[in-house]
Formats: C-alpha cells, sequence, structure tokens
C-alpha cells in the first residue's frame, strides 16, 4: 500500500517538494480546494450583483480559513487524539451556553459574542463530535459491542440535540451525520443499520410533532412548491426556473437573468448551486461535481493510507461529512430534497462554515503528513 | 482514564474499514448520479419550460394607450377633448403600512370615505406594482399641498392624465354620449390586448358606436424587470396609433338652439338635412351633464338623475314613442291619393263627429261643431278628423300599414346611436300576434287620425317628413359624417337608396296643404310664417295621452299636467327646394301648433338664414 519510503535514492530531492513537506500541505488536496475556492470567487462575483467588496469580505475570511488549515496541519494527530474528549466535552459546554445566553437573550441564538469575534460552537462541534466517537472507539475492540454503540449514540445525541434547540436543524443533521459516519467507518452492523432506518422512519410523525412551524412548512413546501408559488414555494420555484433556464450551455458567466435580476433569494449564500447551474449549464455543474468528487476521492486516499484507527475513522468521518454538505444544498436547491440552512461548502458565501471546512481539511492533511513512513 | 486494548484486531479493523470506504464511495458515486439525473431533467428535458418561465420572470410588456379621438361637429367644433387632469394615485406594493397612509391621505386632502372604499375596491382587482388612482381631478391647490410634503408618502404620487372632456355638457349628451371606467362585465367583452392600458371605455352615445375607431391601437413596450418590478431597460417598443377623429354631421349653434327653445319642457327635436340624411339637431331635454360620468359619477347624485320624473338620462329623440297625433295625416292623404281613393278636392261634410255604420259610437272631431263641407286641402290646413275618420275607414288599416311602412314607421331608422325604439306601426297580424285579437273597424278610424296603437319616435317623424320633402326618396339618417385616422379618412357606410314611387302630382298637393298650415288663412300654425322669405310646408298634432270619455268634455286648465297632450310638429323647408326637415315633440305641452310649431321655426330660419344679421356669409347647408 505505501508507496513512500524513507530515504533519497527513492524521492528526488526538490526543493520546492521539501518546502511544502515541511508546511505540511497536501498538494494534491491543497490544488482542488484552491480550484474550488477560485470557482467561488467567480460565481459570487456574478451572484452578488458585482459586488467587489463582499468578494474581498470573502476573500479574507478565506484567507483566514487557510491559514487555520495550515495551522491544523502542523499539529500533529496525536494531539488531537490525546484532546478529542477535552475538546468534545468544551464544545459541548459552549452550546449549553449558547442555548443560556439565547434564553435569556429571548431569541434564536447560535453564537457567542466574544467582543473582537463570533464564534458559533455548532462549528467547533462538527468537528470534536467525530473526532471524540473516533477517539472513543478506536480505544475498544471493534466492531463496537451494543453497551459501547449506546454509548456513542448518546454521545452523538447530546450536540445533536442541543444544536437543535437552537434551532439550527441543519447543522445538527451534520453533526449526527458525522458521528453516524465514524460508527460506519467503525464497521457498524449492516443489520443495526437498517433497524435503526425504520426506527427513524417511524418515528417521523413524532419528529413531526417536534418540529416548528417553518420547518413544517419546508417539508411541505419541498413536497408540493406549486401550493404556494408566491410565498413558501416560491424559493425553490425561482431556483429550478434558473437551474432549467440554464440549459447544457448556460447563459454564460455573469449572464443569469434569475439572479441578476433579484428574483432568486439568496443567490449568494444557500442557493449559489442555482446561480452556477443558470449561467454555467449542466456541463459546468458536471464538472462542479468531479471537482467534488475528486476532493473526496483524495480524502478517501488519505484516510485509507491512515495509521492507526483513530486518523481512519476521523478522515472517513470528515470526508463523508463534506459529501454531505455537497449532497444537501445541491438536492435542495435542486428540489430533491427539503430546504435547510446548508451552505454549498467552499462556494457559498459565509465564513464560519468556510472555517470549519478548511479547518477539516487542515487535520486530514496532518494525518497524512505526519505519517510515520516506514519501509514495508 | 484505564483504556482496556483487549481483543483488538488491527488488521481486521483496516479490513473493515478498507472495505467501508470501498461502500461509501460507491454509495457517493450512485447519489452522485442521482444529482446528475435530477440536473439533466431540470436542464434538458424541462429547459424550454424553464427559460419560458425565466423569460416571463423578466420580461413584462407595458401596454402603451393610445389617445382617444375628437370628436367635432359639423363646423369643427369640439364636442369631446381629452383635457390633462391631475390624479393622486398609489401603488399599494410600495407602501408600508397602506391604512395609515390613506388615513394621513384622507386628513390632508380632504377624501370621502366612500372614496378610499372605492380605492381599496379597485386595488383588489388591479395588477401587482399598478398604479391605482385614490383622487381625480385634483385642484391646483391640492396638487400643491400633496407636493410639499410628497417626500413622507413613498408610493404615493400626482399624475396628469388625460380625461375625457364635453365642453358643451348638456347639449350633447344625448348624441356623443360619454366614456367612463371600465367595468367587469365590458372588460370581458373588450380585446384584452387592446385594452390593457387603457381605463376608459364609450358607455353610451357616439362614444360607445364608435368605440373601437376612437380607441385607436395600443403600443406595447417590452420592458426587462427586475423582481421588485423596476424597470431595469426598454428592449423593444412600438408607438400606439392615436384613435379616429370623428366629424359629426350636428351644427352645435343649431343644437344650442334647439335645447334653448325646449326650455322649461320635456322633449325632443330632430332636424335632418333632406338631401344628405346629416342629423342637424338631435336634442332631448331634460339633459344631463355627462363630465361627472367620466370621472365617476357619485351614487347620489345617480340616484338623483335615475330617480327623477323628468327623466334626464332618457333619450327622448331616439327611444322615446309617442302616438303622432294629425302629424300622420299627410302621410294618410297621400296614401288616399295614391291609392286613387279619393280625389284633392273631394269634399265631405264635417259635423264634429263620425259614425260607423250600425254602431252608435260617435268618434269626435277635436272642433265640437264640426269643419263643415272641406276637402282634403281643408282637412289638412285646419286638420279635420272626421275627414280622416272616413279616409281611413276606405283605404282599411292593410293599406294604411303598407303605405305608412314604406316611410319608415315601425322600423328603426338605423342612425348610427345604441338602443334605437323602432316605434309601433299596427296591422292585423301585429294585434293578433300581441293581443291575440282581431282587428276592429274603430280601430283603423283613429290610426287614421294617429292615435290608437301607433307610436313614432320623434327621429321617425323627421325621416318621414325627409323621405316626403324628398319626393319619395328615402333619407337614411346618420350623425358621422367621416371618421380620419393618421391613415385613413372614411365616411361611415351609406346603405342602398331606397326609392318610394309616388306620383308627383299627390306629393304636390299635399305639400301645398302643408304650407297653408303654415302659410294659410285658417292654418294652424300660421305663427311661423313671419320674418321668413321662404315656404314652410308642416303639419301640427296633438297626440292625446288621456282618454276623454263619451260624453265628457276635454279641460285643459282643470287636466294634471302630465295627463295634457302631447304637441307634435313635423315640417321642412324650403318648398321649392327642400333642405331642412325638422320634427318636435314637447311633452303635455297642449297644442301643437302653439309650443311645437315654434320650435321648428327657430331652427329652420337659423339654418336657412344663418347670419340674418351680418352680410356676404354662405350658408352652412351646402
Amino acid at each position: 500500500m505505501q508507496t513512500e519510503t524513507k530515504g533519497e535514492h527513492f524521492h528526488p530531492p526538490s526543493i520546492i517538494g521539501t518546502i511544502l513537506r515541511k508546511l505540511h500541505i497536501d498538494i494534491p488536496l491543497f490544488i482542488g480546494l484552491f480550484l474550488t475556492c477560485a470557482l467561488s470567487f467567480l460565481i459570487l462575483y456574478s451572484a452578488s450583483g458585482q459586488n467587489v467588496a463582499l468578494l474581498i469580505r470573502q476573500a479574507a475570511r478565506i484567507g483566514i480559513a487557510f491559514v487555520v488549515m495550515i495551522v491544523l496541519a502542523h499539529i500533529n494527530p496525536r494531539q488531537f487524539y490525546r484532546h478529542s474528549a477535552m475538546l468534545y466535552v468544551v464544545g459541548v459546554m459552549l452550546l449549553i451556553a449558547v442555548l443560556v445566553v439565547g434564553l435569556v437573550g429571548k431569541g434564536a441564538q447560535r453564537w457567542l459574542d466574544l467582543g473582537f469575534f463570533r464564534f458559533q460552537p455548532s462549528e467547533m462541534i462538527k468537528i470534536t463530535t467525530p473526532m471524540m466517537i473516533a477517539w472513543f472507539l478506536s480505544g475498544i475492540a471493534l466492531p463496537p459491542k451494543p453497551k459501547q454503540l449506546l454509548m456513542a449514540g448518546i454521545m452523538i445525541i447530546i450536540p445533536t440535540v442541543l444544536i437543535a434547540k437552537q434551532p439550527d436543524l441543519g447543522t445538527s443533521l451534520l453533526v449526527a451525520s458525522s458521528g453516524a459516519a465514524v460508527l460506519f467507518f467503525a464497521g457498524l452492523s449492516w443489520r443495526f443499520m437498517l433497524a435503526t432506518g425504520l426506527v427513524l422512519t417511524s418515528l417521523a410523525p413524532v419528529l413531526w410533532h417536534f418540529m416548528r412551524d417553518y420547518q413544517r412548512g419546508r417539508v411541505l413546501t419541498f413536497l408540493n412548491p406549486e401550493a404556494d408559488p408566491m410565498g413558501k414555494g416560491y424559493h425553490i420555484i425561482q431556483s429550478k426556473i434558473a437551474i432549467g433556464s440554464g440549459g447544457i450551455h448556460g447563459k454564460g458567466w455573469l449572464g443569469s437573468t434569475q439572479s441578476n435580476l433579484d428574483f432568486l433569494p439568496e443567490s449568494s449564500t444557500d442557493f449559489i448551486f442555482a446561480v452556477f447551474a443558470e449561467e454555467f449549464g449542466l456541463s459546468g455543474c458536471l464538472g462542479l461535481l468531479i471537482l467534488y468528487l475528486l476532493i473526496i476521492s483524495r480524502c478517501f486516499y488519505i484516510a485509507v493510507q491512515a495509521q492507526d484507527t483513530y486518523n481512519r475513522l476521523l478522515a472517513g468521518s470528515l470526508t463523508l461529512t463534506f459529501f454531505v454538505y455537497v449532497f444537501v444544498n445541491i438536492g435542495m436547491v435542486i428540489g430533491v430534497l427539503p430546504v435547510v440552512g446548508v451552505p454549498l461548502p467552499l462556494i457559498s458565501y459565509g465564513g464560519t462554515s468556510m472555517v470549519t471546512l478548511l479547518a477539516g481539511f487542515g487535520i486530514l492533511m496532518s494525518i497524512h503528513t505526519h505519517r510515520k513512513l516506514l519501509p514495508t | 482514564m484505564v483504556r482496556i486494548y483487549a481483543f483488538k484486531d488491527p488488521l481486521a479493523e483496516n479490513r473493515m474499514f478498507l472495505s467501508r470506504v470501498v461502500v461509501a464511495f460507491i454509495f457517493i458515486i450512485l447519489l452522485m448520479f442521482g444529482l446528475v439525473a435530477r440536473l439533466i431533467y431540470l436542464q434538458i428535458t424541462g429547459h424550454e419550460h424553464y427559460s419560458t418561465m425565466a423569460k416571463s420572470n423578466r420580461i413584462k410588456s407595458v401596454p402603451l394607450p393610445p389617445t382617444r379621438g375628437i370628436i367635432y361637429d359639423r363646423e369643427g367644433r369640439v364636442l369631446a377633448e381629452n383635457r390633462p387632469s391631475y390624479s393622486l394615485e398609489l401603488v399599494p406594493e410600495q407602501i408600508k403600512d397602506l391604512n395609515s397612509t390613506l388615513l394621513r391621505l384622507q386628513s390632508l386632502l380632504n377624501i370621502s370615505d366612500e372614496k378610499i372604499a372605492q380605492f381599496l375596491k379597485q386595488k383588489k382587482r388591479a395588477k401587482h406594482f399598478s398604479s391605482i388612482p385614490l383622487l381625480l381631478r385634483l385642484t391646483d391647490e391640492e396638487v400643491a399641498k400633496f407636493s410639499v410634503v410628497r417626500p413622507h408618502f413613498p408610493g404615493v404620487d400626482v399624475y396628469a392624465r388625460l380625461v375625457r372632456y364635453y365642453p358643451y355638457g348638456f347639449l350633447t349628451a344625448h348624441v356623443v354620449g360619454y366614456v367612463g371606467r371600465i367595468n367587469e362585465k365590458e372588460l370581458k367583452n373588450l380585446p384584452v390586448s387592446e385594452y390593457r392600458g387603457t381605463h376608459y371605455v364609450g358607455k353610451v352615445g357616439i362614444e360607445k358606436i364608435y368605440e373601437r375607431q376612437l380607441h385607436g391601437q395600443t403600443g406595447y413596450s417590452e420592458i426587462e424587470t427586475n423582481a421588485q418590478g423596476r424597470a431595469i431597460k426598454t428592449i423593444s417598443s412600438s408607438d400606439p396609433e392615436p384613435g379616429a377623429n370623428i366629424y359629426l354631421t350636428l351644427d352645435i349653434d343649431l343644437q344650442k338652439t334647439a335645447y334653448d327653445a325646449l326650455q322649461g319642457h320635456k322633449g325632443a327635436v330632430v332636424a335632418i338635412e333632406i338631401k344628405t340624411g346629416d342629423v342637424l339637431v338631435f336634442i332631448s331635454r331634460p339633459g344631463f351633464d355627462p363630465n361627472p360620468f367620466v370621472y365617476g359619477i357619485s351614487q347620489k347624485a345617480y340616484n338623483a338623475l335615475q330617480l327623477s320624473e323628468d327623466r334626464p338620462l332618457f333619450n327622448r329623440a331616439l327611444r322615446g314613442q309617442y302616438p303622432p297625433g294629425s302629424t300622420i295625416k299627410p302621410f294618410i292623404g297621400l296614401a288616399g291619393l295614391e291609392y286613387n281613393i279619393t280625389e284633392f278636392q273631394h269634399k265631405l261634410y264635417c259635423p264634429g263627429f263620425y259614425q260607423l255604420p250600425k254602431f252608435k259610437h260617435k268618434y269626435r272631431d277635436w272642433k265640437k261643431w264640426g269643419h263643415g263641407l272641406v276637402d282634403l286641402n281643408d282637412a289638412i290646413t285646419q286638420s279635420c278628423d272626421v275627414y280622416f275618420y272616413d279616409l281611413a275607414r276606405t283605404l282599411g288599416i292593410d293599406r294604411i300599414h303598407t303605405f305608412l311602412q314604406k316611410f319608415g314607421f315601425g322600423e328603426k331608422t338605423g342612425i348610427d346611436l345604441e338602443g334605437e325604439k323602432s316605434g309601433l306601426l299596427p296591422s292585423r297580424a301585429w294585434k293578433r300576434k300581441a293581443k291575440n285579437l282581431p282587428w276592429y273597424p274603430g280601430e283603423t278610424l283613429i290610426t287614421g287620425i294617429g292615435q290608437g296603437f301607433t307610436q313614432v319616435t320623434p327621429l321617425q317623424l323627421a325621416r318621414a317628413t325627409a323621405t316626403l320633402a324628398n319626393q319619395g326618396k328615402v333619407v337614411m339618417p346618420h350623425l358621422a359624417a367621416s371618421i380620419i385616422n393618421a391613415n385613413y379618412a372614411t365616411a361611415p357606410q351609406s346603405e342602398p337608396e331606397k326609392h318610394i314611387t309616388l306620383q308627383e302630382k299627390n306629393v304636390q298637393d299635399i305639400v301645398s296643404a302643408m304650407i297653408n298650415v303654415v302659410h294659410g288663412e285658417r292654418g294652424t300654425a300660421r305663427t311661423l310664417r313671419t320674418g321668413i322669405n321662404y315656404l314652410i310646408a308642416g303639419k301640427t298634432g296633438t297626440a292625446q295621452v288621456f282618454t276623454v270619455k263619451q260624453e265628457e268634455k276635454y279641460k285643459e286648465e282643470e287636466l294634471d299636467i302630465k295627463l295634457r297632450d302631447h304637441a307634435l310638429f313635423m315640417s321642412f323647408a324650403p318648398v321649392n327646394d327642400p333642405q331642412i326637415a325638422v320634427a318636435v315633440i314637447v311633452e303635455n305641452g297642449g297644442h301643437g301648433g302653439s309650443v311645437a310649431a315654434p320650435i321648428a321655426g327657430k331652427i329652420m330660419k337659423q339654418f336657412l338664414m344663418p347670419h340674418a344679421g351680418s352680410e356676404g356669409e354662405v350658408a352652412i347647408a351646402n
């Protein structure tokens, strides 16, 4: 499996290669992320109505996010492993703090104001939850026993419920799926997964009961957007019009009428894929999906190359969660999933999710570049 | 924390992980294919559908309403025009709090609650982002008042719009008619694309019957708009084509003379130019001011018009049906001559009443002691009823019906106005059908003096008079002289000429008797002959509204004014070269000679000697 070994006769030394190695950057992954972010600028410029100030703000965020990524890439994964439990507990406590502040402030609260910047604990928990589960499972014999499974389940449910209470359904689903992904990679039995799926399906009416009105509305709108074309269904109908009118080749960069004339709401954020599809058509969409697939492939490669269970599970979960991001957003924009507030990773305008995403990729790079390269 | 590393099998775990990654990757590929399938469905299968929707999202076609054609009289004087008028309009979508805005406007400009209710009603059926008028016809003061505070009223603005105006108001109400706001019923029958930018439509009169010509062609401007409806740029546009201008045959001066002459009366005057069929005068009085109907007459004012006993909204000239009374006599006389039943010099003794053989019933003459020995000339001049009872009996109802029908009695004249009544010319067939009764001989007698079932409209009477003056060449009355548009000028289609075959001598005899009505020593309209240098032929009529019982005496002074007789007069002039025919009906006016005839006289005098005072001017008639 391992292709690299220590020694100059295996790998021709190059200055750049050495520098990159010192930087702990994984070149293929970096290129993929860089290309996607570059594409993001292109679309954002059009979707924002050629708002340069907005692009500069986004550039600053991406800059910060890349710095975070590189910093994390430098940290030895052993450190992540060691601090997993602590980070998880801190994250959960911060979530509780957010809820308390929210209760005091009487309204939906997702962030803590730390004076100099606003911090979303729910973003942090997206990474610390899979870390915690991976840490927990790496310490036991796999596949996990029912009792251990139950414990892992509780570890997932606590942050999920706390985030759902904010309320932020999209993020809570992502957190739950990131935890579930670790269990999946740890060898959770198919039978158990099937059983859980059935139980969740049968619990749907109960879930319906606990959902808020706007959330129910979203589900109903998803099932039949034409029922209220000027109201709740407007979003998804305009989105479909944008995508469909793009055709195979699209209307060309800056050629979107749906977004440029403001028919498409949230065209810079959650619905940016519709703008992309309108301007670049089916061919562009295929290109973007392939780009995502390449990133995912590289991440899986990193996961497979990882040298211990913790790293493997964490890498696999981060990768799968990234895909869930992509799928949930595009699925929502093209009208096959209900509207949940999930941005299109690496492309939508917005800072916090960008930092979390690139932090995840930083961890992946760290896992990859801190391997002990032993000859086989 | 104590961790137990028991039973851990790193190799098996690695294998398991690897297989799970493969499964996850396959799963991801499958879901990606799902997304692609959906994208293909939207972007290839549904492309056309969504493209159309995207286009209709952003492209709005904005109508450019045409300017309505102007209506002139025969001399080019404006009877209906478009005047700029200020209106206060609101775009509800641009107003945050509509209710408070309305309240503030109400206190600022003193707007009635009725207007507010009207606005809210209109708002319900208006398109999004359209400007809805709240207050029309703002005064300069109101415009100034609002302009000062305009910045505090986003979405509210004052617009100058062209609004129909009728400078002659009462004089033209029953001819020109008026326009009004398009109502829901009319909206269904109008071509939608043509009327998208139009707020007004002809409701009655010339405005209605020539609606399509007056309206013109709507232009369109294709505009790209954003989601808020704000125009971004114009893509293409086609200019509107203004409505055609219409010149009427009407003479507004004569119209005024007729209107003024009817002062204090209810009635109608119709004057026709004999050679052409041009309607010179078309008056029904009382009239009404059409202008309030344009900007929306208040319910109270409308009710007052609608419920008035004088019925000002009723077009008497077109729809009023009256017994012709003695004005029918020249036609009955002519029928007698044409059918060779009588001769002009044939004499009959009039004892003041007439009886059918074997019947006791006495058919009275208006002159209790009778006219003595009379020929047809005397019978027309003095309007002897007995002579015509006898003539009618001999003619019989069938021949009377056939003959009078030729002059257009009992059928519409076909004038270019809507809602014309056809009057009634009785016959055996009609009576059988309408009343399921046979025709009685006595009914023939009273038909002979223009009473009974017979009913004519003032327009019909004028037309029949003109046809008689025209030696039987049927006159077709019309109001539109020419319709002039940017591309064409047309006269309305004239119908094929009709001619009644009459013997010239018979017509001359009847006309000579009609001359005696005006110029003879014993004529019933002698008052007309002063101050003119031409001959007038005419016939007075008095139509009974109230039937006097057999042994009663009709006393005018004692009778309620509503039951008094209608006064009628039909005439034409000059006799040697007939140019104008006039019919006058004055409701409850009493005797035709004293009330109706002078009105006709004034019109003929003005038409034939238009500038009696000033020299060197040419008569309008030609």
